[in-house]
């Protein structure tokens, strides 16, 4: 299913600037492999070898993927991704 | 960008000092957000620091979503993501340098290392940070 997907300004290079785009996937890993697909370099801002990015957020709706399945969090019909760098530091 | 500088009321000056005395000996953070395209900073908005802490700070990741949304329905972007270093200069920390992810909002860094949560003299400055990349820029208070 296709799915919006909206984006921080940070990640916007790889998207020539737009805002919201549009994915598909079942879960929010086949979400963001087909994301990497379309905007080549995303993916690795996003992930790395153990999983999400610590100051990375990804949410399904008003949903932290943390507190879903992470990476497995299955992905609705009418679901819509909403992509956040944290903000911190120290 | 060649030439930068963050303008901003006093009143927003003062209302960030408090804001770091009050959450003293923890780091205090928050966000002015101003209408898109304006590089102004009008509506400040304090947030917890979820990890309430003398040396590091961090938007609770719930609040992080209501804030974005709520600046989105408003149109309006985080002008200026400030937070203080209480026992610090007020320099942007190697971890400020590492996590700071919004290219265009001004990074306000106070130290209120002096007298800490009672008024004295206070350090303000602003920054872009930019790919790793710390440059200081000049403050205008508007009175």
């Amino acid at each position: 299913m296709t799915i919006e997907v909206r984006i921080p300004t940070i990640l916007r290079p790889y998207t020539a600037g737009e805002k919201l785009v549009s994915a598909k996937g079942a879960t929010l890993q086949e979400v963001l492999n087909d994301l990497e697909l379309n905007y080549p370099g995303m993916g690795e801002r996003l992930i790395d070898e153990s999983g999400l990015r610590r100051f990375i957020n990804i949410y399904i709706n008003d949903e932290d993927v943390r507190f879903l399945a992470g990476l497995q969090s299955a992905i609705g019909e009418n679901d819509s991704i909403t992509i956040l760098p944290a903000v911190a530091g120290g | 960008m060649l030439f930068s500088m963050l303008e901003i009321q006093r009143s927003l000056v003062d209302a960030i000092v408090a804001h770091a005395r009050a959450d003293h000996p923890d780091e205090a953070c928050g966000v002015i957000a101003g209408p898109i395209g304006s590089d102004r900073p009008e509506r400040l908005i304090p947030m917890v620091n979820a990890v309430r802490c003398p040396t590091l700070y961090e938007f609770d990741s719930m609040d992080l979503l209501r804030l974005y949304r709520e600046m989105d329905d408003r149109d309006e972007v985080p002008v200026v993501i400030y937070h203080s270093h209480p026992a610090t200069q007020a320099y942007p920390s190697r971890t400020d340098i590492t996590q700071a992810s919004e290219p265009d909002a001004h990074y306000v860094v106070v130290s209120i290392r002096e007298t800490g949560p009672v008024e004295g003299p206070f350090e303000f400055r602003s920054f872009r940070i930019v790919d790793g990349e710390v440059t200081e820029e000049q403050i205008s208070i508007l009175e």
